[in-house]
């Protein structure tokens, strides 16, 4: 029954190793199907239950509590603004006016092409160099409206 | 960190870094006395003496309570009937305003590893993990490079420089909830779960991970550990300024002139920090108030920038050290505002296992709304301050609720000419008077 393919399956197999339990490794797994195939789809979140030997409810309620989780489909890049709150003094507002206006999106939305989808974050850890974007494994410091545009053409 | 002149005796956790800031791995790190401390412990030391002087060092939990990290290992061993038991780093840094952790595993990871491994060898155990963050993707890679070659040099796995003692360190990495750094929430995530906080008692040290006993410090603790055991308590105390021992990663951030973090004596006052290492405030900004550390501490202002950045000064003064990363406010900044981007955050992650704070948080948000809206009424800051108490220590299930409510009730406490003006009979021509 299982739809994973072999490279999910290796990898699952290996982060399993790490914990007395398999449920242990649920969030990891949802991360490896999610990097695979962009989110995680009911389906996805059945054959997961299977290989873990878990309920499909426990997937699916713990896939929908953590942020970093799709549970529907994302852009190709995850654009990410920090919301917190001292962004919030060095005018993220401003950031954030500028990135929907310039994906023509509201937050939590992903473009047409599929390119972006704009999320806010909590504080990155870097406060001292405010305001900051991660856009999907990137993070972007000492960000200036007038940048935004140049910042997202590079994320094809 | 560049106007300080670093050292082993004055700078334990940072002094190793070289002035253009990057990791230092293995080679480097033994080069500058690394892993000298495990060699150290695993010679002349006997597990609970490690501990005694880890307790007599004085040092507290750099997470952001303060709790005595001698004492909480001491739970643990008094617990010796399970012999199966789990340390755990808490690496989960999601407090906004709070930058110190993801400095130290970015740049500095096999100092964690060091202090993981006198850890787990006081406590008796043979399995950890590093609760990352899942944002903090540099210190993943970096974590990952520093394991392997920790495990490559016999500091990690089997018979630990050939001695009797093993230890195995893993890496797992969250999926973004700031929930998950409460201790027994993240015990919940780790297991592959929603990180809803466990009730205590019984404590993690008595059933934790798996219903084994587990120890959980964050990074600037155990970071401090290597250096304690290498240059014993005494010397431990003399570092700080303040009956609060050790040096403590401390900064400013907001509209100073450098935001930044400095490696500083605890006790330092906090107009030290702000004038000397940040530079003030930028030109053109005046100080209004300021958060000692972190989104979930009390407010101060100005007058309070005498104090001694310590656990106990700021208790006394009504505020928390939290994680000791300062944000200074300017005063072009209104209260109300500001409180809601905070509340907006706390009630976001709230994990939503209890009502007062699943309900009461937005509650707040909405409240607060209506006075930014000038749309209030007088009730409405008697009704937040109702809430506040509601939502109090020991009215909610963790400490969640009562850690979003404390700058509220602080910021009503002083600037409640700000949410007056935010009430519909308020004169105009008061509502732009800050404090
Ligand atoms: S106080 Fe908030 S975060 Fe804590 S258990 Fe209750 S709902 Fe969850
Ligand atoms: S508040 Fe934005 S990075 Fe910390």
């Amino acid at each position: 029954m299982c739809k994973l393919n072999t490279k999910e399956l290796s990898q699952i197999n290996e982060i399993k190793k790490h914990y007395k339990y398999p449920q242990a490794s649920l969030i990891e797994v949802l991360k490896i199907v999610q990097e695979n195939r962009g989110w995680i789809s009911d389906f996805m979140v059945k054959e997961i239950a299977y290989i873990l030997d878990i309920s499909s409810c426990e997937v699916d309620s713990v896939a929908t509590f953590y942020s970093q989780i799709f549970r529907k489909p994302v852009g190709r890049n995850i654009v990410r603004y920090c919301d917190s709150v001292v962004c919030f003094l060095n005018g993220y507002l401003s950031i954030k006016k500028a990135l929907k206006k310039t994906l023509k999106i509201s937050l939590g939305q992903t473009t047409k092409d599929f390119r972006y989808t704009l999320l806010p974050t909590c504080c990155l850890g870097a406060c001292d160099q405010g305001p900051v974007l991660m856009i999907n494994k990137d993070l972007i410091c000492h960000v200036k409206v007038a940048m935004i545009p140049k910042i997202l053409d590079i994320y094809k | 960190m560049k106007n300080i002149k670093l050292n082993p005796e004055t700078h334990p956790l940072t002094w190793r870094l070289n002035s253009v800031i990057s990791p230092i791995w293995i080679h480097e790190y033994i080069k500058k006395k690394g892993y000298q401390a495990v060699l150290k412990t695993l010679k002349n030391f006997e597990p609970n003496e490690i501990i005694q002087l880890v307790i007599q060092s004085g040092l507290k939990g750099r997470g952001g309570a303060g709790f005595p990290t001698g004492v909480k290992w001491n739970l643990m061993s008094n617990n010796k009937l399970k012999k199966s038991r789990y340390l755990i780093c808490n690496a989960d840094e999601m407090e906004p305003g709070t930058y110190k952790d993801r400095f130290l595993l970015e740049n500095l990871p096999h100092q964690l590893i060091e202090g993981m491994i006198i850890a787990a060898f006081a406590l008796n155990v043979k399995y950890g993990y590093i609760f990352l963050r899942g944002d903090y993707y540099t210190a993943e890679k970096n974590l990952n490079r520093a394991l392997s070659e920790a495990k490559n040099s016999g500091y990690l796995g089997d018979y630990i420089c050939k001695s009797n003692f093993s230890f195995h360190l893993f890496l797992h990495t969250g999926a973004g909830r700031y929930i998950c750094g409460e201790e027994t929430a993240l015990i919940n995530s780790l297991e592959g779960k929603r990180a809803n906080p466990r009730y205590k008692p019984p404590f993690p040290a008595i059933s934790g991970l798996w219903g084994k006993p587990t120890c959980i410090n964050n990074v600037e603790t155990l970071s401090n550990i290597p250096s304690i055991i290498l240059y014993g308590n005494t010397w431990y105390h003399s570092l700080s300024q303040s009956v609060d021992t050790g040096t403590k990663l401390l900064g400013f951030s907001g509209l100073v002139k450098k935001a930044g973090l400095w490696e500083l004596p605890l006790g330092i006052t906090a107009r030290e920090i702000f004038e000397k290492y940040s530079g003030g405030m930028r030109s053109g900004y005046i100080l209004k108030a300021w958060q000692p550390g972190g989104a979930g501490t009390s407010f101060l202002i100005n007058k309070h920038l005498d104090v001694k950045m310590d656990f106990i000064s700021l208790q006394e003064i009504g505020s928390r050290l939290g994680t000791g990363l300062s944000m200074a406010i300017d005063t072009s900044v209104n209260m109300i505002s500001l409180l809601i981007n905070l509340e907006t955050f706390f009630a976001r992650e709230s994990c939503g296992f209890c009502t007062p704070c699943r309900d009461g948080l937005p509650w707040v948000v909405k409240i607060l709304k209506k006075l930014e809206r000038k749309h209030g009424s007088l009730d409405d800051i008697k009704l937040l301050e109702e809430i506040s108490e509601n939502l109090g220590p020991g009215k909610t299930f963790c400490a969640h609720a009562p850690g979003a409510v404390s700058p509220l009730k602080s910021a009503i406490k002083y600037f409640r000419t700000e949410f007056e003006a935010g009430t519909i009979l308020f004169p105009k021509y008061f509502q732009n008077i800050l404090v």
